[in-house]
């Protein structure tokens, strides 16, 4: 690792993110605007007293979900355009590691992860009210962690991509079955057996339950660290496999 | 791996920057290498000359360890070709410019000066080397191709490499821009570097010290310009390589008849 290697790298991502103002707004603007809707979508529920208002579950949910997809979406994409471009072979002619450049590429978005976290969770707070227990540091915490899950994700899977368009084609392999099944749309105890041994297993479901926890308690709980711990651990291990398909020497 | 059986330097005392022996590379089922054995010496431009498809571009990535051999060795100055340590003394120019679009000129001479600990000095000098101080801070994706071909090059000189590997660094500029290269690459032969240099061009042979043919992933001959125009009888470059062609094919049919 060479610290000034890695943060050549995260400036110079920045660097090109900050020429493409259209992947700015999709990070920046788009997540609020998601959410706005879904606030407007729940806007004229009638519930009985007492019980919380279904923006109060899902928005909160989204908080997490927009940073994974929109990080898995512009990850892949920017890193399938290293290795087609040529300048991922270049790179690793110099003598810059492997992790320094996957770690300089997770630091880069998971700047812009917070930024967008900050964004759509102030909005949230802000101007829909949203109602939960804990604190907004600790849900921009988890937007921040699965930002990052997204960005390995994205990595990983650049390496199976020949083109653009087959990157795109990992988004309903991977990204939607994790939405489906994470407990957005139904609560996980209530899905049959092979669903919820499936979604135990995936990484988004530790998110969404680390944010539930969030919303009920109001000081963190050890489930919710548990939680968090776990998401780093993927995250770690699915960096290293994308560093195995980083190769120098190629036939 | 080290080999003694590196054919010797022609002339005695030069110092080998690369030796190759018995190398083979294999892609798919192509045999594209087929046994070559040579040695580059230091402080010159070594030509590497051959149609289209003789495997040009496939030794080059062999000399920077990014091919996988499928036998034979390649040391790359004293040490087997890949290895860590080279990464730092070994530039590499792909021969379709690999640099970032969406980036200046500067940012992406900067950025890969970085990984040589080069600052904002030398990756200057580096653009004014390749004519694009006016350039500099443009959108490279916008320059033209020769210019993309030099912000490319650029990216390599910052880095100030003891061997420099360019990949068809010529195709697509004007006769000014391209004698101005070979003006410095030679200065940088002068001043200790050593250059190996693709082309398909023959006419640009000429600016060499030494010429490694190759055809059909054999190594035809290595001599010098002189030595290329004598032996293919002509002072046009591309008529004598032609002309050795013939010849080789001649002694190889000719081998064949007295071997049934």
């Amino acid at each position: 690792m060479n610290l000034m290697m890695m943060l050549a790298t995260t400036r110079r991502v920045l660097d090109q993110l900050r020429h493409d103002h259209r992947s700015i707004a999709l990070i920046l603007v788009v997540p609020a605007l998601l959410l706005t809707a879904v606030y407007f979508l729940y806007e004229n529920e009638t519930l009985p007293p007492g019980v919380p208002r279904t923006f109060d579950r899902v928005g909160l949910m989204m908080l997490a979900i927009f940073p994974f997809v929109v990080m898995f979406l512009v990850t892949s994409i920017t890193m399938l355009r290293e290795r087609t471009s040529g300048t991922l072979e270049r790179l690793l002619t110099t003598p810059i590691h492997k992790a320094d450049l996957l770690f300089g590429y997770g630091l880069a978005f998971s700047i812009m992860a917070a930024l967008q976290s900050l964004v759509a969770t102030a909005v949230a707070y802000w101007i829909f009210g949203l109602d939960i227990q804990g604190s907004p540091g600790l849900v921009v915490m988890i937007a921040v962690i699965n930002a990052v899950l997204g960005v390995a994700l994205g990595l990983l899977c650049s390496a199976f991509a020949r083109t653009e368009f087959q990157a795109v084609q990992f988004m309903p392999v991977v990204v939607v079955p994790q939405i489906l099944l994470c407990g957005l749309f139904v609560a996980r105890d209530r899905m049959n057996e092979a669903l919820e041994a499936v979604s135990n297993i995936l990484p988004l479901t530790f998110s969404v339950d680390a944010l539930q926890e969030i919303a009920t308690n109001t000081e963190p709980t050890d489930q919710l660290w548990m939680d968090a711990g776990v998401i780093v651990a993927i995250v770690v291990a699915v960096l290293v496999l994308a560093s195995l398909t980083l190769r120098r020497r190629t036939a | 791996m080290s080999h003694s059986a590196a054919p010797a330097p022609a002339s005695p005392g030069a110092e080998v920057a690369v030796a190759a022996s018995s190398l083979h590379v294999t892609r798919g089922k192509v045999p594209v290498l087929r046994g070559l054995d040579f040695s580059i010496h230091a402080g010159q431009i070594t030509g590497l000359l051959g149609p289209s498809g003789s495997g040009k571009t496939t030794l080059m990535r062999a000399i920077m360890g990014v091919q996988v051999l499928t036998s034979g060795s390649i040391q790359v100055l004293g040490q087997p070709a890949g290895h860590p340590d080279l990464r730092r003394r070994v530039g590499y120019v792909t021969q379709s410019p690999s640099v970032y679009p969406d980036l200046t000129v500067e940012a992406n001479v900067r950025y890969f000066g970085a990984m040589h600990r080069k600052g904002r000095a030398e990756a200057a000098e580096a653009i004014a080397a390749v004519g694009l101080d006016p350039q500099a801070r443009q959108k490279t994706g916008d320059l033209s191709g020769g210019q993309l071909s030099r912000v490319s090059l650029a990216c390599a000189l910052v880095a100030r490499p003891s061997l420099l590997v360019l990949d068809e660094p010529t195709v697509g500029l004007d006769p000014v821009l391209r004698a101005d290269l070979w003006d410095r690459f030679r200065s940088m032969a002068e001043s200790g570097t050593t250059l190996l240099v693709s082309s398909h061009v023959m006419e640009e042979a000429s600016h060499c010290g030494s010429l490694l043919l190759l055809r059909e992933g054999t190594l035809l001959a290595q001599l010098t310009p002189a030595e290329l125009s004598q032996r293919g009888h002509s002072a046009d470059l591309e008529k004598a390589f032609l002309h050795i062609i013939q010849d080789t094919a001649e002694t190889q049919s000719s081998e064949k008849t007295v071997r049934s």
